[in-house]
């Protein structure tokens, strides 16, 4: 006697919690072969909103944490992740349609990242920051602080590996995403919120929403409570317009990136969500 | 009290006739200036007539023309792009860093030669007391170029990798508060990286900068290095939309900057933007008294309060609030008004008849909001352009005049009970430029330092400026950096970045440094990165 | 707190009229230390802020015969001897010799043994109360280490009150002050003022100097100004002129906020003199503004704000003649005292 196969309801992931979309609506996910896989949540305004309060209120925390705790944090994704390795590989050669070794060396790239990125957690601030001497007596320091919160556009043509460089980075300096998957392909994003969920990692510092860019990222774009707006997956909308709704709030805004080497690791994709402070306090001895 | 000059003090002792504290007129020799009466355009190293319609600029204490200002309209911005592109491609970038050096060196010798000079200029074309033009704007702007001159043949070491690349021309649009020190943040740090630039001075205060065109000359820099276009915003507009400008940099109001970054979308200018701000100055009940009543009079009051990291809202302990109060307003009283050009004035004149307005109806607004309007005690000259500094006590966070950028010698009085109030009210703002705080205890201060979101923080000290301190703000007061490494950095892209095409806004400076991980399905050959233009831009 | 510390101090009537009746050496030191403390760089800034005005002209020639009339001249070396001390009250009478109308100094500064021989050369023009009087101040205390035992000090201020001293500069006993021991300070400069009292129950101005050269940090000039003042001192002032650092703009300006706090608080007026390293017209221009601007205008009169110098007269003479007459003077035109 056969066993029926328990299928994944495809959720998004919000404040550490997997909602469906408020609005109720779902997409079909497909195989490449065209076979059904799933439906997966089309997140709504709303839940753009939603995610925006749960990021924003996940900063404080996750910016507190000191960068070796970060860095713990984010190899312990690592972690996770290789030890579900085989599902993602199932996952990305049953929607990509690629062969298991293509696969798996999308995952294997993947899990390198986040160790990759994970190290920078408590080094980046020593190669982005630096003392300055000035000429006067006082202490002055320059450190690069996060910049708050981040919405992002994954990379469309990639299920995990894309998704995976475009918010690790923002996460070592302490920064909370909000991140649309790829719309093609938002599985391994959702397994991914999995992973993440039970990863130490606070609720509310990865948000993760299927459905439309196109519909989803004006409301982001234009969001006042976002700081930065990365566009790195969204060659394919109109993503000037999206930059000028960002200009409104003087979000700070990195264009789209494709090819195979869009979104390749660098400390630039950290450096890029950070502020730099300046801080003087004046030195004497008497 | 008024005496001859116009300069006034507040504190005649009780039953005497005169005061020492009139001192007697003490003011700075005009005779060292020799200025023009007409100006005309600064392209490709010569003075040449604009085709705008040409303007006067006055001097805002006396309200009299100093001289005929050209405006620059299209054809003239395209003229000084065209020239800043060639000497470009044809001098500037073909020439080694060292050399570069060598004519910032000179012109920031040339700017102390000049000093006197400048101060003096500067004083009458925008009003600023002459103790601070001399005392800060000058010696500050020569020590711009002096520390970035040391830059230009270290550029590998600004944090992009080994050779990096100038971006190409710089547009560049500087307010009226610090005429001069804009140009230096501006032009310094474009030059010593191999940029060319087109900088465009505010229209009320575009003396200086054609001063320094001279100083260019006497420099001997290659023609079309640097390129001065004076006139109003259109002349601006014309400038950062223009096509074959790579890199914006612009400082003034949020408003502005904002219309920019929606003007540059989509194309592939990098900018930095150095907005508005409502800089909160928080002071501990352990502050150290006397000298934060002295921060919180230079926070607001330093410059006519035309500063956009001006600490406008004080946020004071309750417990010694009224405390703080009284000694201010004490202090206040011996602040002296009046000539700009008077070696002992503290406060001269705002800058505009505009600015003035606008200063006058938000201090309504306070009034009208409830807030309690206290003025310092001083005549004001008749001509010109003045306003007394004014404090309000009462003021609420929802207050108009504890949120909005005011750019006057106006301070907002707010307290709070704890420290988590403090950073609390402190972050409650759009902006996010710069703080005070003033508190005995390195604990606390650092601490409230690390939740501050500002891009400046002074502790125990206010308004501080050094050409190896990065400058530049959170939030809708602008991206970018401006001073130190980081300011350098905003002028150059990495070697291996495509031409004139790298990711646009970058918040913090330190670009790529090709770090090599696999990456999946890599394609070494793929060459595109970044996307080109698609979508309408609005 | 140790036993000591719960000792009553020596009764002062400011002291307990702020601190309160129970004065100890526990409450005068919780007192002191909650004071706010001093931000050094600050104070320079402020100090280098004020010394920046220019005073010119009508202004100018105001503070040159102000300065004049706030110094006590001063003479303080092992080697003083009567024609020495003779020969600087001449100087004091008549600072210049070749112009009348330049004032008199406000006094003469020697040590306790030549009072009676300041006092017998200066005759109807002693003490503040004659027409164009010139007032005899002694240093005492063991001046200037202050090394001795608060009998000795007693009597070295009593034989110079007796021999006719308007004045007395005291020191303090800054090891004391540095080791913490507040209420020994306390109670000595208590002491030192009941000693300044004259048979007529009137009293020789008090000055106590806190040699802020060995203080060493602005908080410990700031407490031991207040201490002294809550002592009884009638002025604070800054230095022996035998210790480097001396007198300092910023250390002045300190001093001067102190006494501007204490008129706040109480409506009394203490005054301050900056002693030991000024010695020229232009920095003595820089305290006058640093007085009018932080204290008020009301403390430039002679029994709120003395300079201690010597070699400073004369250089404000040549300024002064420079102004009368159009043209530079020179050395040989003033007369060594």
């Amino acid at each position: 006697m056969t066993r029926l196969a328990i299928p994944k309801t495809y959720k998004l992931f919000i404040g550490g919690k997997f909602p469906r979309s408020e609005s109720g609506r779902v997409f079909e996910i497909r195989s490449s072969t065209g076979e059904f896989l799933a439906n997966a949540a089309k997140a709504s305004r709303k839940d753009a909103r939603d995610a925006v309060v749960a990021a924003r209120s996940a900063v404080s925390g996750w910016s507190g944490a000191t960068g070796y705790n970060r860095g713990q944090v984010l190899y312990r994704v690592a972690e996770v992740l290789e030890g579900r390795r085989d599902q993602f590989i199932a996952e990305i050669v049953s929607i990509e349609g690629v062969t298991a070794a293509a696969a798996a060396k999308q995952v294997d790239a993947a899990v390198d990242r986040w160790v990759w990125y994970a190290g920078w957690a408590d080094k980046y601030v020593q190669v982005a920051g630096n003392a300055n001497a000035v000429s006067g007596p006082y202490f002055n320091i320059s450190v690069p602080e996060p910049t708050g919160v981040v919405a992002i556009v994954a990379p469309q043509d990639s299920s995990l590996l894309g998704i995976t460089s475009a918010i690790a980075p923002a996460l070592v300096s302490g920064n909370a995403v909000i991140v649309i998957a790829s719309e093609r392909f938002p599985l391994s994003a959702i397994s991914l919120a999995e992973v993440l969920a039970t990863s130490d990692l606070p609720g509310g510092v990865v948000n993760i929403l299927t459905g439309s860019p196109a519909e989803i990222t004006p409301w982001l774009a234009s969001h006042a409570d976002v700081n930065a707006l990365d566009l790195i997956g969204a060659a394919d909308l109109d993503w000037i317009d999206l930059e000028i709704a960002a200009a409104e709030t003087l979000q700070r805004v990195m264009r789209p990136e494709q090819g195979a080497d869009a979104a390749s690791p660098s400390l630039s994709r950290i450096t890029q969500f950070t502020e730099t402070k300046t801080v003087w306090h004046t030195k004497s001895l008497i | 009290m008024t005496s001859t000059n116009g300069t006034t003090s507040n504190t005649p002792p009780a039953g005497q006739k005169s005061s020492f504290l009139d001192y007697a007129p003490a003011p700075e020799s005009t005779a060292i200036l020799n200025l023009k009466s007409e100006y005309g355009l600064f392209i490709n190293g010569e003075f040449v007539d604009g085709h705008g319609t040409s303007f006067t600029t006055i001097s805002p204490s006396t309200e009299k023309t100093i001289a005929t200002i050209s405006a620059a309209d299209a054809s003239d911005v395209d003229a000084a792009v065209k020239a800043a592109r060639r000497a470009f491609d044809r001098s500037w970038s073909t020439i080694s860093g060292r050399e570069r050096g060598k004519y910032l060196f000179r012109i920031a010798r040339l700017l102390q030669e000049r000093a006197r000079e400048f101060a003096v200029a500067e004083s009458l074309d925008n009003g600023k007391p002459i103790k601070e033009s001399r005392d800060v704007d000058v010696p500050l702007a020569a020590a711009w170029f002096f520390y970035y001159a040391g830059w230009a043949d270290k550029l590998d070491h600004a944090g992009l990798g080994a050779n990096p690349r100038a971006l190409g021309v710089a547009g560049q649009v500087i307010p009226w508060n610090f005429p001069l020190l804009m140009l230096a943040w501006k032009i310094a740090p474009a030059l010593a990286a191999g940029n060319t630039v087109v900088l465009k001075p505010a229209e009320t205060t575009p003396l200086t900068a054609l001063l320094f065109a001279e100083v260019v000359q006497q420099a001997g820099l290659p023609a079309g290095v640097v390129n001065i276009l004076t006139g109003a915003g259109a002349t601006g507009q014309a400038l950062v939309t223009h096509p074959d400008v790579n890199k914006v940099a612009f400082t003034g109001s949020t408003a502005v900057g904002r219309l920019i970054a929606r003007q540059i979308a989509g194309t592939d200018k990098r900018v930095t933007l150095e907005l508005g701000g409502k800089a909160a100055n928080i002071v501990f009940d352990d502050a150290p008294m006397d000298e934060a009543i002295e921060g919180i009079v230079n926070g607001i009051f330093f410059n006519q309060g035309h500063v956009c990291c001006a600490g406008s809202r004080l946020l004071v302990q309750e417990n010694i609030h009224d405390e703080v109060v009284d000694r201010l307003k004490a202090r206040l009283t011996t602040l002296r008004i009046g000539d700009p050009l008077d070696k002992n004035t503290d406060i001269g004149a705002i800058n505009s008849a505009a600015q003035l307005e606008r200063i006058r109806a938000l201090s309504k607004v306070g009034e009208d909001e409830g807030a309690v309007r206290w003025s310092a005690p001083c005549d004001l000259p008749e001509k010109g352009f003045w306003f007394a500094p004014t404090i309000f006590t009462n003021v609420s966070t929802s207050h108009r005049i504890a949120r909005e950028e005011v750019f006057g010698p106006v301070l907002s009085v707010l307290s709070f009970r704890t420290p988590e109030e403090a950073i609390a009210k402190a972050n409650n703002t759009p902006y996010g430029l710069s703080a005070g705080i003033w508190s005995d205890k390195g604990s606390r201060v650092l601490a409230v330092a690390d939740k501050l979101r500002a891009g400046v923080i002074w502790a125990n000290t206010f308004n501080k400026f050094d050409p190896a301190s990065p400058f530049g703000g959170f939030k809708e007061s602008g991206y970018g950096r401006e001073g130190g490494r980081h300011g350098l950095a905003a002028y150059l892209a990495p070697a291996e970045s495509r031409p004139y095409a790298a990711p646009a806004i970058q918040a913090a400076a330190v670009e790529p440094v090709a770090i090599e991980t696999p990456v999946a399905d890599a394609d070494p050959q793929t060459p595109t990165k970044f996307v080109r233009r698609k979508g309408a831009n609005k | 707190m140790t036993l000591s510390s719960s000792t009553p101090l020596a009764p002062a009537a400011r002291a307990i009229d702020i601190i309160g009746a129970d004065l100890t050496e526990a409450s005068l030191t919780r007192y002191l230390r909650g004071l706010p403390t001093v931000d050094a760089v600050g104070l320079a800034a402020r100090a280098t802020d004020l010394g920046s005005r220019s005073i010119k002209t009508t202004s100018k020639a105001w503070a040159l015969d102000k300065i004049i009339s706030l110094i006590d001249l001063t003479t303080l070396e092992g080697a003083d001897t009567p024609g020495k001390v003779r020969s600087l009250v001449a100087k004091a009478l008549t600072p210049d010799a070749s112009d009348m109308t330049s004032p008199r100094v406000a006094a003469v500064c020697v040590y306790g043994d030549m009072v009676a021989t300041a006092t017998e050369a200066l005759g109807n023009s002693k003490g503040e109360h004659a027409p164009g009087g010139i007032n005899v101040a002694a240093v005492a205390t063991a001046f200037p280490s202050g090394r001795a035992s608060l009998r000795v000090k007693l009597a070295d201020v009593a034989d110079a009150v007796d021999a006719g001293a308007d004045e007395i500069d005291m020191v303090i006993d800054r090891g004391a002050f540095l080791a913490g021991n507040y209420g020994r300070v306390f109670d000595e400069i208590v002491a030192v003022k009941a000693a300044c009292q004259r048979p007529d129950k009137s009293y020789a101005h008090l000055k106590v100097i806190l040699e802020t050269g060995e203080l060493n940090t602005y908080d410990n000039v700031k407490r031991a100004s207040w201490l002294a003042i809550l002592a009884g001192g009638d002025f604070i002032k800054t230095s022996t002129g035998k210790v480097a650092p001396a007198a300092t703009l910023p250390v002045t300006l300190l001093m001067l906020q102190v006494v501007r706090d204490w008129h706040r608080l109480t409506g009394e007026r203490i005054g301050v003199k900056p002693a030991g390293g000024i010695r020229t017209s232009k920095d003595a221009i820089k305290y006058l503004v640093a007085v009018a601007e932080v204290a008020g205008e009301e403390w430039l009169e002679p029994h709120l704000f003395r300079f201690g110098a010597s070699s400073l007269l004369n250089d404000v003479l040549l300024q002064r003649q420079k102004i009368s007459t159009g043209h530079y003077s020179a050395a040989s035109y003033v007369t060594i005292d």
